[in-house]
């Protein structure tokens, strides 16, 4: 019974929060890319813009489910159904820290702790290109169809460099497990050094990262490898011919793929939940000091204010940000938050990397992408495997 | 649609616009394609026709002169040169120098707006989206200087026959001195964005290749045609409304691809730049309008008058039958000219590199159908 409870419990809260995080990811991302670009963003709904999600996400609801009459029906339907599911469904994997107890009930901060988590993943997000290959091939439309064979050919393609790039990992972890993968990587090296992946001897992963993190925007479709739906070339790829809530169901695949990208490269390469350094130097109270200083930075932005509404506004924006420090001031809540902060700040990271580069690069045309994949990444990906299990052999535990 | 090879299997017929994002307006292209790879295109255009050179033949020669600023809408005070000037010579006004000096400085403003524009977009379809907004803040100081200069900012009417109708504002040295100042390091900045990104320049060095004879075979000219390493600029070759006082280089590029092309409207806007400086440095007093008859009507006779617009040569021929209204009026739109040339150099590519060369033509729809 128990086991079932608690199982409710955390499915219905990584739900929710994975949700928000989506909704809320776009409108970061507008932000970002606004202000790589000097404009502000989205301003007009809501304080900063901070309900402009729920209003796209209200008006792609309100919209017109509109069917064209030449499409496939139960594909078209079923294709964005499936990148959806696909997309949520590998979080039921994903450890967001270690094991806590929170009243009185000891568990995971994880859904399923299964033994072969590196390959459920794999094989869900591998299974993402049927959902963008129905889209396009069911729409019965040109756009849409040459925007998913653009895409089968990408995602099969940078599989093979991301396979290898996390194979290398777990010949140093020697399991199949996210949560012991982690654990594996616990402890400093001179006490300062962290024993991530990317840094752990015998065979530190900093080209299998390199890999795996070019591989990982080229898996979901991101900048510069988004050809599947390069807008100037094929109007809007292989989701031309979806509108409303299917249209968003693309949209919020999407964005999960990179969230779950993300946290995977966290979790392979960057230690999961473990702190840079050490708790002696002080890690514990970075999310406090962190909190802090942008607390005392939107106050000082909200007694400074250029526009009259910030004066309103941005004192409770500081306000939140000092409670979120107060919250993580107080020692007896380390154990719980402390690991999920840095885990979610290792994932925000990535993700802000994501956006960063779609800011700044031009799109690699097709046939570029592929002699890419296959003549640069995969023998780097193939040289770095080679390499970690030559030096695992020779000089690792056991 | 030519024969029955368009409905073979093995290819396919697509159709690229009216309504597409990136062929810069209502340009349509039929793509015959073979998977990715484009075998044949064709060109339909008229989408956005209204028959302006037609309009010429019913107003007076000073009603015409809004009407040029609709065809190349983002380099209107080009067009409203050209035709000044062809007016002018069939009249055989002089233009006093203070007048030409100006129309130098809005000219070349224009021509960096227009620059701007096409980088802007060019950018966009290869899939940068940020350099966009940077050129649009460039660009917006410049329609500034024109709001200021004349009260419009993009159809500006900024000329009239025989010279300026307005004296340049009290500010307008000192904001043209200070949007050269700003625009330089600007450039550098767009530069550094792009000019040495790997993945810019495997989009663009050899794409859409265009060699010297080609151009001169399809009578391609502007950017395109230096590109392809001939040293032809109207400015220099023909100099009028006083270019031959200006010191400025001609760039060049060797390759006729999309990525010398980029680099040539780049050091343009640097050139253009160096003749505003010169120019103000150099503006000289006095009238600002020509003698010029209260009633315009010139005597029977035809003029062509061609000016190095940003996008090529633009060139105005006018017919006068003696009358107030001209008998004819025929414009060489460079974009129209520049366009026929897509498929020489699209054939072989790829689809993706089909909206390249559309974005380095450089072309406005305007212009293209009038």
């Amino acid at each position: 019974m128990d086991f079932y409870l608690i199982t409710a419990v955390k499915a219905a809260a990584l739900m929710g929060f994975l949700l928000l995080t989506l909704l809320y990811l776009q409108w970061i991302e507008r932000k970002v890319i606004a202000h790589v670009q000097v404009r502000i963003g989205p301003s007009r709904v809501g304080p900063h813009g901070l309900l402009q999600p729920v209003a796209d996400s209200l008006k792609l609801l309100l919209k017109e489910d509109l069917i064209p009459p030449h499409v496939n029906r139960f594909l078209y339907l079923a294709a964005p159904f499936l990148a959806v599911t696909l997309a949520l469904l590998s979080y039921a994997v994903i450890p967001f820290g270690p094991e806590i107890e929170i009243f009185g009930v000891r568990t995971r901060l994880q859904l399923a702790d299964l033994d072969i988590a590196v390959l459920f993943v794999l094989a869900v997000s591998s299974m993402t290109v049927y959902a963008v290959v129905l889209a396009g091939w069911s729409s019965n439309s040109k756009y849409p169809l040459l925007g998913a064979l653009r895409s089968a050919a990408q995602m099969i393609s940078y599989e093979l460099p991301l396979a290898l790039a996390v194979a290398a990992p777990l010949l140093l972890a020697n399991t199949l497990n996210l949560r012991e993968i982690v654990e594996r990587q616990d402890g400093f090296y001179l006490g300062l050094l962290p024993r991530w992946n990317v840094f752990q001897l015998p065979a530190p992963q900093i080209l299998g990262l390199v890999v795996f993190v070019i591989a990982m925007f080229a898996e979901t479709n991101r900048v510069p490898f988004d050809l599947p739906e390069a807008e100037n070339e094929l109007v809007a790829g292989f989701h031309t011919e979806y509108s409303a809530m299917k249209f968003a169901a693309f949209f919020m695949a999407e964005y999960a793929n990179m969230i779950t990208i993300s946290a995977m490269a966290t979790l392979l390469f960057l230690g999961g939940w473990l702190p840079p350094w050490p708790a002696w130097l002080g890690s514990n109270w970075v999310p406090m000091i962190l909190f802090a200083g942008a607390g005392a930075l939107a106050l000082y932005h909200g007694l400074n204010a250029e526009r009259a509404r910030d004066r309103r506004t941005l004192p409770i924006v500081a306000a939140g940000f000092f409670g979120a420090s107060l919250v993580f001031a107080l020692p007896a809540l380390h154990a719980l938050l402390i690991p999920p902060f840095w885990f979610l700040a290792k994932v925000g990271l990535l993700l802000w990397i994501f956006m960063w580069v779609r800011g700044t690069l031009p799109r690699f045309r097709y046939d570029q992408l592929m002699r890419f994949a296959w003549g640069t990444l995969f023998p780097l990906g193939v040289v770095n495997l080679l390499a970690t299990g030559l030096l695992v052999a020779l000089f690792g535990e056991a | 649609m030519p024969d029955g090879t368009f409905l073979d299997a093995t290819e396919l017929v697509l159709n690229m616009g009216p309504q597409h994002p990136s062929t810069h307006g209502v340009l349509r292209v039929i793509l015959k394609l073979d998977g990715e790879k484009v075998i044949g295109t064709e060109c339909v255009i008229g989408y956005l026709h209204r028959g302006i050179e037609k309009i010429a033949e019913n107003r007076t020669y000073a009603q015409f002169a809004p009407y040029v600023d609709r065809m190349d809408y983002v380099a209107a005070v080009s067009n409203g040169l050209g035709y000044c000037l062809a007016v002018e010579k069939l009249l055989g006004v002089e233009v006093p120098p203070r007048a030409q000096a100006v129309r130098v400085i809005l000219t070349e403003l224009n021509r960096i707006a227009s620059h701007l524009i096409w980088l802007g977009t060019h950018a966009l379809d290869v899939g940068a989206i940020t350099p966009l907004f940077y050129c649009m803040r460039e660009r917006e100081e410049i329609l500034n200087i024109f709001e200021k200069y004349c009260g419009a900012r993009l159809t500006t009417h900024a000329f009239r026959i025989g010279g300026l109708q307005y004296e340049t504002y009290d500010t307008f040295e000192e904001d043209v001195r200070a949007f050269c100042d700003m625009f330089l390091p600007r450039v550098d900045e767009y530069e550094e964005l792009l000019t040495g990104n790997r993945i810019w320049i495997g989009r663009l060095r050899n794409v859409g290749i265009l060699n010297a004879e080609d151009c001169k075979a399809y009578g391609v000219t502007g950017p395109l045609l230096r590109a392809a390493g001939v040293k032809w600029d109207l400015r220099k070759a023909q100099p009028y409304s006083g270019y031959e006082q200006y010191d400025f280089e001609i760039p060049t590029g060797t390759n006729g691809d999309s990525y010398d092309r980029y680099l040539v409207r780049i050091q343009e806007m640097r050139q253009s730049v160096r003749i505003i400086r010169q120019a103000l440095d150099g503006l000289p007093g006095g009238p600002i309008m020509g003698k010029v008859p209260k009633v315009i009507k010139p005597p029977v006779g035809e003029v062509y008058v061609s000016i190095e617009a940003p996008k090529g040569e633009l060139g105005y021929y006018i017919v006068s039958d003696g009358s107030t209204q001209p008998y004819r009026v025929r414009v060489r739109p460079p974009s129209f000219v520049n366009l026929q040339a897509l498929d020489k150099m699209c054939r072989g590519a790829l689809v993706a590199d089909v909206v390249v060369v559309i974005g380095t033509i450089d072309i406005v729809l305007g212009e293209v159908d009038r």
